[in-house]
């Protein structure tokens, strides 16, 4: 799980360039952002974006337990265990529920 | 072997190369980071949601409230400092060669900076009126 914090840091590090060349595109005008969307909206871009937010609510449900860590609590391996398991059920969870809200929203 | 010849003190020989004493803030300000995308983090996603086919009026429109922009310039900033804690941790475990480690860290200032400054400007210039 360590690992995997790291991996989805770094994913999230490296697509942070999308999320920084989509507001440019917004800021350039109708055509830029038009493009834009349509690679976002595109397969391909879908499941960048799918995975990026899998990624992000991961890292930040992981993070939850380093808080928990970080406040002296959670050190015996069944806890360790219970919170691997509950953190990839939740962030696996939210991540669909986010993708049900904006896809009935849209 | 250290030559007993040298004028140098053993103190004068070992000053500097110890730690930066950077440590406890770096963790520090990564948890602080942290705690601070876990709430800017989640309206992020409530922005990008409420974005989703919105035509490019509606899509400026929203991107340039005054709440919208404040949120998003706190994430961009909060987001990029925490991203380069972390890279910076993950360089220093994995490159040992000094040249080259020194190298990825300036490295990865610099794209937390480029990427920073980007989002900054585009939420700005969104904001005042492009």
């Amino acid at each position: 799980m360590s690992i995997a914090h790291r991996v989805t840091g770094t994913g999230l590090y490296l697509g942070t360039i999308l999320i920084a060349a989509w507001l440019v595109a917004a800021a350039s005008g109708p055509a830029a952002f038009d493009t834009a969307q349509a690679i976002a909206g595109s397969f391909l871009g879908r499941l960048v974006l799918f995975l990026y937010s899998f990624s992000l609510i991961h890292h930040m449900v992981g993070g939850l337990r380093h808080f928990v860590w970080d406040l002296g609590h959670g050190y015996d391996p069944q806890t360790r265990m219970n919170m691997a398991k509950f953190s990839v059920v939740v962030s696996a969870a939210l991540t669909v529920l986010i993708w049900i809200v904006a896809l009935v929203l849209r | 072997m250290l030559s007993n010849s040298s004028m140098r003190t053993p103190l004068a020989r070992v000053r500097g190369l110890g730690s930066a004493k950077s440590g406890t803030g770096h963790f520090w300000l990564q948890r602080v980071t942290a705690l601070a995308n876990v709430i800017l983090t989640l309206i992020f996603v409530g922005i990008v949601i409420a974005l989703v086919g919105k035509p490019y009026p509606a899509a400026v429109a929203l991107l340039s409230h005054p709440l919208v922009a404040i949120l998003m310039l706190l994430f961009i900033l909060s987001a990029c400092i925490h991203m380069r804690l972390g890279m910076q941790v993950i360089i220093e475990d994995y490159v040992h060669a000094e040249f080259p480690k020194i190298l990825a860290v300036i490295g990865n200032t610099f794209f937390a900076i480029v990427v920073g400054a980007a989002s900054v400007y585009a939420v700005l210039k969104l904001s005042f009126g492009g």
